[in-house]
């Protein structure tokens, strides 16, 4: 069995961002930059699955600048087998990553796509959605259980109130959610081991996609900033502040 | 022009998602999929400003499974120029499938509408606010429902009308559901709520100290993502950027130290209080009122105070 993880290379979930001054977007120039937290969480169940020995290969795709080699560096070191980077400035919408994704998956034919439920910056929660619809495929989203046996996945997923447990015949989407593992740190002698694994490269021209923007941002400004409050000294002023705001 | 609004569960929410559809001025059905789904279907037919409802009625449309949900939706798509859900974990998933099938770029999430094809959302956890206008033909939308007021209901109901759901697809099946059985308020419509952190250190505690506060107040309880991973509360009570976003009246958060994460889902709270031992952790800066103390000593304190 083969299995597909999306990656995308993010601001990473620590840094406090800003807005840039002109309102075109946010500022990421000498920002620090890290895999996606809900695609470390893919790579990692895919690796999970592979040591269980349900798994024979496990191909990584990233759609970005050069820089997102890095990224693919960091889940081979994980513990994937390859990875693909296809090569575009532009940044593109969930929609197109999904068409990308496609393409790919036509050639490489594999069982499962394993994506993050959500990508950190744009938090559009569609690409895996989208890339099921597109596949004719079904699809197991913000999955927090995946059990591989008797030729079907069985997923449990988080919903509003609770957990669903849902059952799919391959090929199959899976979107990961955050408890579905505990990602593994990299060790210095994967990481090296990591450098050898190869990195194919394509570019978004070669695959002949149309992946013209549908939105346009028009801004993008700081949210408004909530008044500064006060200190109380203690459960009494607390109350009274309470109540003079008929909060309670 | 008209919108199909994809009812929830929850009536209230789709009254929420009501009022997003009504900024964009035009007839609104609602479209309400399941089993067993008259009683839902007359609460949202009697909501304001409704043309009408359809059914879909189909034992596998019980537990919303993404794929049929979909295609059933595909199937009206031409009398529509807007598809609404709100952004609940069935919305998610369901209405990216609907945009991709139709070959269209969905609007996540939305906050303010600003015209028919522009609007808010947050990114970067609500760091953030996007303005974006879609040039799509036809516009998909999930809309964050802590930033809408309900629509009010009405005595005249709208007719119901019931259509015939697309045929399963049978790419997944359902096998079961856990349910988190509460009597507590729905953590999205609570007017109070009191949320716990890792500061309370242990599941016992947790319940132990915020329980009895919460049924005083008649409050929903919530908790920050330390807290769920340390197993003191279940996975839905998590509130923040991948979690649920809400927008209470009254916000107590105790022994939640206030990463950019969990602001995310309660920056639209009307007023914040914090209750922390560390004085200098993010969420005092961003609260209300703020309380330095031992929220041992402390809530139980605040409890008799009420």
């Amino acid at each position: 069995m083969k299995i597909i993880v999306a990656v995308k290379r993010v601001v990473d979930y620590n840094i406090k961002i800003r807005v840039k001054p002109d309102n075109t977007g946010v500022d990421l120039s000498h920002v620090k930059m890290s895999m996606n937290p809900f695609d470390e969480i893919a790579v990692e169940e895919a690796i999970r699955q592979k040591e269980s020995g349900k798994v024979s290969e496990i191909v990584l795709v990233s759609i970005g600048q050069e820089e997102a080699q890095e990224t693919l560096r960091t889940g081979l070191a994980m513990g994937a087998d390859r990875a693909l980077l296809v090569t575009t400035d532009q940044t593109l919408e969930p929609l197109s990553i999904a068409k990308v994704l496609k393409a790919i998956v036509h050639e490489e034919k594999p069982d499962m796509v394993f994506l993050g439920k959500q990508a950190i910056d744009d938090d559009n929660n569609q690409t895996g959605q989208m890339l099921a619809a597109l596949l004719g495929w079904g699809q197991a989203t913000f999955a927090s259980h995946l059990n591989i046996e008797n030729g079907y996945a069985t997923v449990t997923r988080e919903v509003d109130n609770g957990t669903q447990t849902l059952c799919l015949p391959f090929p199959m989407v899976m979107t990961a959610d955050l408890r579905l593992n505990e990602p593994r740190y990299t060790s210095l002698p994967n990481i090296m081991k990591a450098k050898k694994k190869n990195i194919e490269q394509k570019t978004l021209a070669d695959l002949g996609i149309d992946t013209k923007a549908r939105l346009a941002i028009l801004s993008v400004e700081e949210p408004k900033p909530r008044q500064s409050g006060i200190k109380v000294a203690n459960v009494a002023e607390l109350v009274s502040a309470l109540k003079q705001k008929s909060c309670i | 022009m008209a919108i199909l609004l994809l009812a929830d569960h929850n009536p209230e929410e789709t009254a929420k998602v009501l009022t997003a559809a009504h900024a964009l001025k035009s007839d609104v059905d609602i479209l309400v999929c399941g089993e067993n789904i008259q009683t839902t279907a007359e609460r949202s037919a009697k909501l304001n400003g409704v043309r009408q409802i359809l059914i879909a009625e189909a034992d596998y449309l019980a537990h919303q499974l993404a794929e049929p949900m979909a295609d059933t939706i595909i199937a009206l798509a031409n009398d529509y120029d807007v598809i609404m859900a709100p952004s609940s974990s069935t919305g998610k998933n369901v209405l990216p499938r609907v945009a991709a099938l139709l070959d269209l770029m969905q609007i996540s999430d939305i906050t303010a509408v600003l015209s028919p094809d522009t609007f808010k959302r947050p990114i970067y956890a609500g760091n953030a606010i996007e303005t974006v206008r879609s040039n799509d033909h036809k516009k998909i939308i999930t809309v964050r429902t802590a930033s809408f007021p309900p629509t009010p209901s009405q005595n005249n109901a709208a007719p119901i009308k019931t259509i015939t759901p697309a045929p399963n697809p049978n790419l997944s099946s359902f096998v079961k559901a856990e349910t988190n059985k509460s009597d507590r308020p729905d953590l999205t419509s609570a007017r109070v709520i009191i949320s716990g952190g890792r500061g309370l250190g242990s599941q016992e505690q947790f319940m132990d100290l915020l329980l009895p506060l919460a049924n005083k107040l008649n409050a929903a309880l919530g908790a920050s993502r330390a807290a769920v991973d340390a197993g003191y509360a279940p996975n839905d009570w998590q509130i923040g950027q991948t979690g649920k976003v809400v927008a209470p009246k009254l916000y107590i958060a105790v022994g939640i130290s206030g990463a950019i994460q969990h602001l995310a889902g309660i920056m639209d709270a009307q007023i914040i209080v914090a209750i922390n031992k560390d004085e200098e952790a993010p969420i005092m800066q961003i609260a209300d009122y703020a309380l330095v103390g031992d929220l041992h000593q402390i809530i139980p304190e605040l409890e008799k105070a009420l």
